[in-house]
Formats: C-alpha cells, structure tokens, sequence
C-alpha cells in the first residue's frame, strides 16, 4: 500500500470539512466541520512525518492540536453569547454588513 | 541500520487493511456529519472520524499524538462541543433548505476542486517515494523524540502557544460570565454614600422605634443618641393628632435600674 | 557705416507719448492732441536732419546705424535691436514723419468733435513708432516687430469707432488678412535662419549668391506673400475697401501713403533675394500686373468716395510692386512712385474727408454733385492730385508711372508686351474712374437736398491739403530731374545696373501712348457721367455688377475658406462632446455599472463570505499546481 494514500484521505476529509463550512447554517455544526479540517491536516502532517523520517511533523501536528483546542474553547463560549442575547444559532442571522 | 530502518517502515499488509477498513467508514462519517439534520447527531459522527485518526496516529508509529488525540480532542474538545450543544440547539434541528442562491452548487465545486487539485499535487510530490519510516528517529521512544525536538528546536513555539492557552482559558471565562447592564450598589457602597451625605444623623442611620425607648409602644418617640426625641420614628399621623406621649414619663428610677 | 546716437528718438517719442496718453486716459484729453502732434513734428524734424547729415556724408559713412540693445542670443543666433538708416530708409522715414504730421494737424480739426479724439491721437503715434521701427529695422526680425505694430494700430485704428459692429468687423477682416501675410513673414524669416544662419539684411545679402535657387525662389514667394497682405495685393486685398471704415485720416495715412506701402518696401528690401532668383521676380510682376487691374476694375463702381479710392490705392500699389519685379532700376522707379503716391493719395484722401466733412459725413457720390463753389480749395487740392495720378505732365505721377510703364515694355519678349499693355490699360481705368470721382463729386448739378449746406473746411484741415497739393505737383520733378532718386538709392539697390536690353519703344512714344489712353478714360467718363441718377442704377452689365461685388473676392473668400472652416470648427467641437468626452462619460458609466453589478456579491451572509475565500483558497491552489506541472 502506497503511503500517500493516507494523505489522499486527508484531502478528502479536508474537501468535505470545506464544504460543511460552507454550507451548515448552524453554528456549532460549521465549527465542527473546521475542527475536521483541522483533523485532516494532522494526519497528513503525521503522515509527512512518517515519510521524511524526523518527528517534525508531529511537532506541528502536536501545536495545531493546541491551537484546535484553545480555539474552540474560546469559539464556542462566543456562540454561547451570542446564543444568549438572540436565542438563534443560526449564522445567517449575522448578515448586518449588508450593502 | 538504515536498510532496516527501512524494511521496518514500509507499509505493510496489516496496515493496509487497517487502512482499507476505517479510512472508508470515516469518509462516510464525516459524510454524514455533513448531512445530518440534528447536530448531536454530527457531534457524534465527528467523534467516531477523531478516533479512527487516533488509530491512524498510532499506526504510524506516531504514538504520542495518538493517545493525545483520544485524550484531548475526542475527550475534551468533542465533549464541550456535545456539552455547549446541550444548553443550546439540542432542541432545534436544522432546515436542510438553502437559502443563499448557487451557494450549495458552488461550494460543492470549488471544495471539490480544491480537494482534487491537492490530491494531484500530493500525488505527483509523493508517489513512488518509498517512505523512511520513523524507527529512527523513535529509537528512544515517541514521546522521548517528541521532548527533544519540542523543547530544543521548537522551544520558542512552545512558550508562544502555552501564553495562547492561558489567553484562551481567560477569555473564555469572562465571555462566560453573565453581563449586568447596572451594577447593584453593594453593601460597601451604600456605606460610602451615608457618610458623604453630609448629616451625621443619617450616617448611622436612625435608630427604629424602640432604640432608647423607655416604653414599646407605637406613640412614644424614639431616642437620638443626644436625648431628643427622633421625629421620624412614629407615624406622623398620630403626630399631626397630637398623640404623642413623652418618652420620660417612663423613665425608670435610679434605683430601679441599679437594681436591673 | 555711421554710427548714430539719436535714431532711437525717432521711435522712442512717438512710442513713448502714445503710451502717455493711453495711460492718462481722460486726463490727457484738453492737451493729448497737442502732444502727439507735436511729437510728430519732432520726428519729422529729426529725421530732416538726418536727412541733412547723410547729404553731407558719402559713400559708405551714409548709412547710420544704432544698436539699442542685445536681444536674441542663442547659441550661433544672434538678433540685436539696431536700427539702421541708409538711402532707402530714409526717404521712408521722411514720408512718413512728414505726410504723418500732416495728417496729425489735419485730424485736430477733422476730430474735433469725437469724444475719443485722445485715444486717436495715441493710436496715431503708435502707427508712427511702429512704422518707423519697420523700415529702420537693420534685419528681417526687427522689420517684422515693426510689421506686426503696424497691423496693430491699423486694427485699433480701423476699428476706431468699434460700436458700429459693421466698423469692429471690418478691423477684424484686416487683420485676418494681415495675418495671412505674416506667416508669409515668417517662413521667409525660417528659411533664411535656415539657409544663411543669419536674418539680419546683410548677412543675407553676403549669403545670397551662393544659394540654392529653389531656396531663393521660396524666400522671394514667402517674402511676396507677406507683402500682398500688407499691401492689399491679390489674393489678400478684400480688407482694403471694407478698411475703410475708419476715420478719414486714417485712410488717408495708413491706406494710402504709408502701411500699405511696407510691401513694397519689403520687396525693394530683399532687392538681393528677387534679383537672384527669376522665378520670384516673375511672380512678383505676375501679382502687380493682376492687381493693378484688379483694383481699377473695382474703382469704376464704387459710389462710396472712401472705397474708390481705395480701390485706386490698390491698383497704385500694384504699379509699384509690378515695378519692383522689373530688375534693379525698377526698386527706384517704385520707390519714386511709392514718394509721388504719397503725396496725391494723401491729398486726395484728405480732400474727401474734407468733403465729407462739409456734406455731414455723406460719403456716397451720387448724393454730391457741383461741390466746387462751395469747397474751392477743396476742389483745387483734389483736382491737382487727380492730375497727379492720371500722369498728366508736369505733375508728379507723369514721371513715375511713365518710367513704370516704359521699364514694363522694355524688360522684353512677350512678358513685356503683356505687362506694358496692362500697365496702359490699367493707366486708361485709372483715367475713367478718378475721372468719374471728380465729376460726380465737384462737377455737374448738385445732386444733394437743402438740408446739407456743404463748406469749406477750416484751415487746420485745408492747410495739410495744400501742402500735399504741392507736393503732388512738384515731387515727381524733384525727384526725378537728373535721375536723382535712381542715384540716390544706388547703393541699396543697385538701380543705376540698367540692363543694356532692347528698348522696345522710346520713351517719348510711351509717354504719348500713356497721355492718349488716358484721354481716351477721360472722355469716356465725362460722356457717361453727363448725367447721374441719384440712386445706384440696378439694370447693369455684368462687369459692373462684378466690380460692384469686388469681383466676387468676398464671395470666393466666404465659400472656399470661411464657410468650411466654420464647417470644420462645429465639426471638432461636436468630435470634442460625443467622441472625445464621450469616452470619458462611458469610462464613468462603465465604472458606476461595474460597481453596481459587484455591489451585489456584499449580501451580508458570513457563509457567503466564507465561500469566497475558499474560491480564493482554490485559485491559489490553482496557481501552485500549474507552477509545479
């Protein structure tokens, strides 16, 4: 088996986290779908790691999962807040920069 | 060594079926993390995706970060997310409908596209390259190669992001924290004010009925600290009525009170 | 060469008090006239003396020259404002101060009662100075500051009385006309910097012979055009006869005796282009030849007393540029006419103002008649001046126009026969028409109503016409008795190089010729005239209606230049709006479309923006994959 096929996974898990964040008008669920963006790229991270030989890779693997958690925590307690004043998750309910 | 190292390395047919077997099921979860109504629902499925990457972290050797991801990513980060969904949308479930024209079609294309021409770059970067495998550079344990690299290489890194964790725990605590639009005068408040307003009869503030009272009763004066009978403690009706009886008509003989 | 300290004075003074009594204004209008005459007198007086001081020099110490100041230096180009006085300025310099004064003296009287007398007077000693500056400049660039001065005033003076509108645009039209001429100058000017490194005369001189003929033969063209323009030759005369416009002095001394002579003195200037270069020459006496007849066709139509004798102006000067074109001693004959034209033009014009004057500013002849009894000096003055042009001996325009005609018939071959016909014909329609003026103006039966009660001019204006009358009878003999103009100006013009030709005819069988042509247009317009109607007659020859309309020069004028170049400026301006602003307006529109159009993407949805960069994220993509292909 060919290693690049976990990084062609990688880029598949990437694709459809793309597309979540797009698409899903909840606001909690497009944040999930970054948190498997972000997924994705550790496993192709940890892949290139595995290929190159040094432990670069989970190095940053290791720092973007840091970053991934600090981040999350600080998303979700601003959608709490957001969710208390207006009792909508919805993101397009956000659309005050309109023309 | 390093012919061994290499041998070592090379995918081999247990890892393939690994692979074979849980890399589909997880492309189908997220699948389905995308297209679920209820967002528990894609909680969950997102939390299967994130353990099949810890096992793929495991099977490349990478065993550290493994365990990490099950510890803090599916344990931690997935639960608040269930957490967070509980006190918000648990309820609610989400309109599959679009409402922005083209937004579907075009995301579909562009996430596609970005994901087709990724793979083709990878693939020509990587195809063919027999991978070196990291029995080298863990020949002392994972989590020793990790150390070494983090805290002498990547040092400065990691200070950085420990300050960006302490910055997020912060954060997350005030935006947490519920926002008065006034703030109540508290005790020490009215305090201050009492003082500042100038009367000292009021700073202690007057005594209720029945303070240097010689008699309970609801038309006899109360005391002032000097003697004098305080206005405000009787009913102003009865004072308007003239039914007020003088407090030291009840005074008690000197006596009497050595006695007490 | 002499050099002199006081010619500046003869331009610096009438320079000078015209400023004066332009900046002044109202101030200077008691004693503006005073002054200015009497600053005209004091050149006058200058230039006699030094008219005086060269008789006694000789040879080469005539000339006086004075360099005012360094104007030009540019590299190897170099023009200074000198001003040089040699034989054949001089004999400007005293017509114009002299005939200048004169009519100065003269417009006092003719000008009592405008209210602008001042202003004329300031304009008149503009024309002075700058006159004076044209033909003592010492090089083609000093000349055409000169030249441009004299436009100005002849614009500012034409246009005199600017509230008639018909008066502003008649100045307008002069101009214009001028202007034609100067890019004459000009290129003239070019193409001898171009070819001699040099404009002033005697560098040109030096450089002439050794030439290229097509180089001379363009000068001597450019050269011919600026004089038609000065001049009123064809094809540049229609502004002569609407010039007249102006006030009678002002004909009288710039378009007659003194502006409208500066071609010619052009012409006998360059006598060194012209004499190297066949070609120029033939053009030149081709130009004189048409126009001479030119004016005297128009001059037997014209009611108006002002424009028949502008018309007899213009074919005067087509003599005279004719005689330029015939060798070396043509310059001095037409100078000599040049001197002689002076004097009964003037006078002649003068006379008519005076006539006007006395007939409350009637100018149509039909309405005079019999006008000899009641303005005798008038009558006497025009009469020697008429006799003067007819060539009648001993006046003074017997001995030069004769010598014109006799040098026309001798510079030989077919050309020769050609111009001296035309020359004669051209004497026998000056004869009729100048005839015709006299006849309806001071002869016959008075044509005019009770109510204008014609006199005498007082004496301020008929003592300048006695003078002039003097001049007429006597100048031609002076000048010419024992060839003294010819010698005099030999050292300018070379004009004692008679060209040992043919004589074609003797000078006694022209002469005779000449007087009985001129019979025969005396006669003719006496019959004719017998009797006249007092209003123009209607059923006319073709001719007449022809010489009526300026032989149609206006309408040609008017068609071929004006109209479609008025055509052309509401063509561009039109181009200008749509094409031109028009580009820019789309660019506008284009932009404010574009805008709108991209207004739409800012929906405000966070899921929108979102998209976009992921559209961003796939270009850059894009971008890397084709790179690493």
């Amino acid at each position: 088996m060919d290693i690049s096929n976990y990084l062609y996974l990688s880029a598949i898990l990437f694709t459809i986290g793309a597309v979540g964040v797009t698409v899903r008008r909840n606001a909690i669920v497009v944040f999930m779908c970054v948190e498997l963006m972000l997924n994705a790229t550790n496993l192709a991270f940890v892949t290139f790691s595995r290929i190159h030989g040094n432990l670069a890779g989970q190095v940053a693997s290791f720092f973007t999962m840091v970053v991934a958690a600090c981040e999350v925590v600080v998303g979700l307690a601003i959608i709490v807040t957001i969710f208390r004043s207006r009792r909508s998750a919805s993101v397009d309910d956000a659309s005050l920069l309109k023309r | 060594m390093l012919n061994l190292a290499l041998e070592v390395g090379r995918t081999q047919t247990p890892e393939a079926i690994l692979f074979w077997i849980l890399g589909p099921i997880a492309v189908l979860c997220a699948l389905g993390m995308l297209i679920s109504a209820k967002a528990v629902h894609s909680a969950l499925l997102l939390a299967w995706v994130m353990i099949t990457l810890a096992i793929f972290y495991i099977a490349q050797d990478a065993l550290f970060l493994g365990i990490v991801q099950v510890v803090v990513y599916t344990g931690a980060v997935m639960m608040l997310f269930l957490f967070i969904l509980m006190l918000v949308v648990v309820d609610s479930a989400d309109s599959l409908v679009e409402t922005i024209k083209g937004q579907r079609t075009t995301s579909i294309v562009a996430a596609v596209g970005v994901g087709g021409l990724l793979t083709s770059l990878i693939g020509r970067a990587t195809i063919g390259h027999t991978e070196v495998g990291l029995a080298l550079a863990n020949v002392n344990g994972n989590v020793q190669g990790l150390a070494e690299e983090l805290f002498t290489k990547y040092v400065w890194a990691f200070e950085v992001v420990s300050a960006l964790l302490i910055t997020a725990a912060l954060g997350a605590m005030v935006l947490a924290q519920s926002q008065n639009i006034k703030s109540r005068t508290a005790q020490r408040d009215r305090s201050i004010a009492r003082f500042r307003s100038g009367s000292l009869a009021e700073t202690a503030g007057l005594p209720s009925s029945g303070v240097y009272a010689r008699h309970n009763a609801v038309d006899v004066p109360a005391l002032l600290p000097d003697g004098s009978a305080a206005p405000t403690s009787i009913s102003r009706t009865l004072e308007a009525r003239g039914d007020i009886i003088k407090s030291d008509v009840f005074e008690l003989e000197a006596s009497e009170v050595e006695e007490n | 060469m002499t050099t002199s300290t006081h010619l500046v004075y003869l331009i610096a003074l009438p320079l000078l008090s015209a400023a004066l009594l332009l900046v002044l204004g109202r101030i200077a209008d008691k004693w503006g006239h005073l002054l200015a005459t009497l600053v005209s007198a004091t050149t006058f007086v200058i230039g006699a003396l030094e008219f005086f001081a060269m008789q006694s020099r000789t040879g080469a110490s005539r000339a006086a020259t004075q360099k005012i100041f360094e104007w030009i230096s540019v590299g190897t180009f170099k023009v200074d404002a000198t001003l040089l006085l040699d034989q054949l300025s001089i004999c400007f310099v005293l017509l114009i101060t002299g005939v200048g004064t004169l009519i100065h003296i003269y417009s006092i009287a003719y000008m009592s009662h405008d209210h602008d007398r001042r202003r004329f007077f300031a304009y008149l000693n503009l024309f002075i100075a700058a006159m004076l500056l044209l033909v003592l400049g010492n090089s083609y660039l000093n000349l055409y500051v000169g030249w441009e001065g004299v436009g100005l005033a002849s614009y500012l003076l034409i246009g005199f009385w600017n509230q008639k509108p018909v008066y502003a645009t008649a100045a307008k039209k002069a101009f214009v006309a001028n202007r034609v001429g100067d890019v004459g100058l000009s290129l003239a000017i070019m193409i001898a910097f171009a070819q001699f490194g040099t404009v002033s005369f005697d560098g040109v001189k030096a450089g002439a012979p050794h030439a290229s003929p097509a180089a001379l033969t363009a000068i001597g063209a450019m050269l011919l055009l600026a004089a038609a323009g000065k001049s009123a030759q064809f094809p540049l005369q229609s502004w002569l006869g609407d010039a007249m416009a102006g006030p009678t002095p002002v004909s009288a001394l710039i378009h007659a005796a003194t502006m409208v002579t500066a071609g010619v003195y052009l012409i006998t200037r360059s006598n060194f282009i012209f004499d190297a270069s066949p070609n120029a020459r033939l053009m030149v006496v081709t130009v004189g030849a048409i126009t001479l007849l030119f004016g005297a066709i128009i001059g037997t139509a014209k009611d108006d007393i002002k424009k028949a004798l502008a018309a007899s102006t213009m074919s005067q000067i087509g003599y005279m540029i004719l005689a330029t074109g015939l060798g070396p001693i043509g310059y001095a004959f037409a100078i000599l006419h040049l001197l002689t034209h002076g004097f009964f033009k003037a006078g002649m014009f003068l006379g008519a103002g005076s006539v006007m004057h006395g007939m409350n500013d009637e100018v149509n002849m039909r309405r005079y008649g019999a006008l000899a009894k009641a303005m005798p000096i008038t009558a006497v003055t025009f009469g020697l001046g008429y006799l003067a042009i007819l060539g009648v001996p001993p006046f003074a325009g017997f001995y030069s126009k004769d010598k014109i005609i006799e040098t026309a018939f001798n510079s030989g071959g077919t050309k020769g026969i050609l111009l001296g016909g035309a020359t004669l014909l051209g004497a026998a329609i000056t004869a009729f028409y100048m005839t015709r003026v006299i006849v309806l103006t001071f002869t016959g039966s008075k044509r005019w109503d009770d109510k204008a009660h014609p006199h005498e001019s007082p004496i301020l204006m008929w003592a300048p016409m006695v003078v002039l009358a003097v001049g007429s009878v006597a100048s031609g003999f002076l000048l010419s008795s024992g060839s003294a103009l010819v010698n005099w100006l030999q050292p300018v013009v070379n004009s004692q190089n008679v060209v040992a030709g043919e004589e074609l005819m003797k000078p006694i069988v022209v002469s005779g010729l000449a007087l009985g042509v001129v019979l025969l247009g005396v006669l003719l317009a006496v019959f004719k005239y017998r009797t006249v109607p007092t209003s123009a007659p209607t059923q006319v020859s073709v001719f007449t209606k022809a010489a009526r309309k300026d032989l149609y020069q206006d309408s040609f004028n008017e068609a071929v230049l004006m109209r479609p170049g008025q055509k052309l400026t509401a063509g561009l301006v039109l181009t200008d709006y749509k094409v031109i602003d028009g580009i820019v307006r789309t660019v506008g529109w284009t932009l404010g479309a574009i805008s709108t159009a991209m207004r739409k993407i800012q929906n405000g949805f966070v899921r929108s923006y979102s998209l976009l960069m992921l559209l961003g994220v796939l270009v850059l993509v894009f971008t890397i994959w084709l790179v690493t292909l």
